[in-house]
């Protein structure tokens, strides 16, 4: 009787509900945008940095974040060196990266120790690798992001690409350039790279091979193991800090919205308040009427907000496909639930105590 | 309490605190109303009627005297035990129907028993009264799309449907036309014939009072006639 009694209070004020819902599920929505955002885009680096078969990276000692995307870090003299000088290793790979766009960046490669490395991209259409020092490839959600059509000149870092092919993604980089015309039109890199990636002839060398370089160079060294384990949330400064801001955000506003909410609603029902005093509806009653009233709303506002966030994913997916990855992640949608049910419960206790304390008689005559 | 006394109360007062003003509804009310007893109480506006009726009915405290209902001394009742005591035992009917609006007819009365802790489908003898009120084919329906009359013949089974020792109506036919005003108050003579239901009404209305067996009159809070 309870739950019917407030599924018809729902039913009787359909505007406030919906509303109720999209206020409470709005939170929600930005809760799991968050987290769909930065699973997606750390996945998707990491998918980028697997697909490389690299087993080494090395970079300069003053690189923090997993892949840089400064353009001035290691002298390229040392990936001859690493060719020639340190034992176990069977190739290596300088590329260079260059911001573009935040997130997006710009990555210089040797087409031919490309694809000895990771065995080439897959090219989705156009032309296969790059031929000439202007030749521009992207992968497939850059070309729809950008509206790219084969053949077009591209504009990036004030030098004129020829965007020749599309590439799939996956592998190292969403835009691919001739290490060396980057190299020349970013001056300061000239003669440097920003990253090394070493294959060995057996991985379990690789132990060997870091202390090797550790001791004969200044620069840093991991294996693409640890690097890829970094990709989380907790790697990534501020982010785990932004999230918690933003869950407290979410039960701050279904506490508000559910009180507001809650509160209307028990003065718009004093007298129905009354009426079920007097046919002997204890205080706890009321005050239940009112919380599984808020906890209905919550429920709705998280399914609400879980809906819009799949709207969320697909405006990104479909407007910033390249720049932003998102991912749906079912497993935070009961602690997004969880969290609008603590603020929806708190935003109810303050009308519901306050319906459960009105006097029957005061009630009954209220207009 | 005398034996067979359905309500019994002695030199009953309430006091309201308006601010700083304090404006005495009952001034030693003295009433007793037997088992079994349909009793009408006339009196004009502010005489103390409605007050008598919250008192009895467990809707506030007196501030002195007192007061036995089904043998329960409701001046020493907490406000729990008050509640329990408009659970099962009184019910009432008001003026204004008060039903709650987004229920069935059906379930404004179910409500009332769910409440009482009783659940599951009405007896076969509860189905007989709500026949007996000709509303058994309209308890599908929201108050919105009941007639007045209807509705307050889904309030008087909403009152009984936990078999209370008292039925209290408060006004029952002042929101009805003649016709209704009749048909309701034929029903609730019914009720004390049939189930000897002790009844306990408030009225302006003299020819609503003829129905009960006896009248008292209310004046500044007193009773002045216990007829």
């Amino acid at each position: 009787m309870t739950a019917k009694l407030v599924i018809e209070n729902l039913k009787n004020k359909p505007m406030r509900s919906l509303l109720s819902f999209l206020l409470i599920g709005v939170p929600v929505t930005l809760i799991l945008t968050l987290v769909g955002l930065s699973t997606g885009m750390l996945n998707d680096s990491k998918a980028r940095a697997e697909g490389i078969g690299a087993d080494l990276l090395v970079r300069a000692s003053s690189t923090q974040a997993g892949i840089s995307l400064s353009a001035d870090s290691v002298p390229e003299k040392f990936v001859n060196y690493f060719r020639t000088k340190v034992p176990h290793v069977k190739l290596a790979m300088g590329v260079i990266n260059h911001g573009i766009d935040f997130p997006l960046g710009i990555t210089g490669i040797d087409q031919d120790d490309f694809n000895v490395m990771t065995g080439g991209f897959t090219y989705l259409s156009g032309q296969h690798g790059l031929r000439n020092s202007d030749d521009l490839l992207v992968d497939e959600p850059y070309a729809r992001q950008k509206k790219l059509r084969l053949g077009q000149t591209v504009t990036l870092l004030n030098h004129d690409w020829h965007f020749v092919g599309i590439i799939g993604g996956g592998k190292l980089a969403r835009l691919v350039v001739p290490l060396r015309t980057l190299q020349s039109v970013t001056p300061e890199a000239t003669g440097k790279v920003t990253n090394i990636y070493l294959k060995l002839d057996d991985p379990k060398n690789s132990d060997q091979v870091e202390q090797f370089i550790r001791e004969n160079t200044s620069l840093k060294v991991n294996t693409m193991e640890e690097i890829t384990a970094a990709f989380t949330v907790n790697s990534l400064p501020g982010l785990a800090e932004f999230t918690y801001v933003v869950m407290g955000i979410g039960v701050v506003i279904g506490f508000a919205v559910v009180c507001l909410s809650m509160y209307m609603a028990v003065l718009q029902r004093t007298r129905e308040i009354g009426i079920l005093k007097a046919i002997g509806g204890s205080n706890s009653f009321i005050l239940r009427i009112i919380l599984v009233e808020a906890i209905v709303l919550g429920v709705g506002g998280t399914v609400f907000g879980i809906l819009l966030s799949f709207g969320a994913w697909w405006l990104i997916h479909t407007l910033v496909p390249s720049s932003l990855q998102m991912v749906i992640v079912p497993l935070w949608w009961p602690i997004a639930g969880a969290i609008t049910l603590v603020g929806a419960g708190l935003g109810a206790l303050y009308p519901g105590l306050s319906a459960a304390r009105h006097d029957p008689i005061e009630a009954l005559a209220y207009e | 309490m005398s034996s067979g006394l359905a309500i019994e109360t002695q030199d009953l007062r309430k006091t309201y605190r308006v601010g700083k003003v304090e404006v005495p509804a009952l001034r030693g009310a003295d009433l007793q109303v037997r088992a079994g007893e349909f009793l009408a109480i006339v009196g004009p506006s502010g005489s103390g009627k409605s007050t008598l009726f919250h008192i009895i009915g467990g809707l506030t405290p007196p501030t002195s005297g007192r007061v036995r209902v089904a043998g329960l001394d409701l001046a020493s009742l907490t406000d729990a035990g008050r509640t329990n005591l408009r659970k099962k035992t009184v019910g009432f009917v008001f003026q204004k129907f008060n039903l709650l609006p987004n229920l069935t007819a059906h379930d404004n009365i179910a409500v009332a028993r769910y409440i009482a802790g009783a659940n599951g489908p009405f007896s076969k003898d509860f189905a007989e009264i709500l026949r007996l009120l000709g509303i058994d084919n309209r308890l599908d329906h929201k108050p919105n799309a009941l007639s007045g009359g209807e509705q307050q013949r889904v309030a008087i089974a909403r009152a009984i449907v936990n078999h209370p020792a008292i039925l209290l109506a408060d006004e029952p036919t002042g929101n009805l036309d003649t016709g209704n005003s009749k048909a309701v108050l034929e029903i609730l003579r019914d009720l004390n014939e049939r189930l000897g239901q002790t009844i306990l009404m408030i009225t302006h209305n003299p020819e609503a009072a003829s129905f009960a067996h006896r009248t008292i009159r209310m004046r500044d809070g007193r009773i002045i006639d216990a007829g």
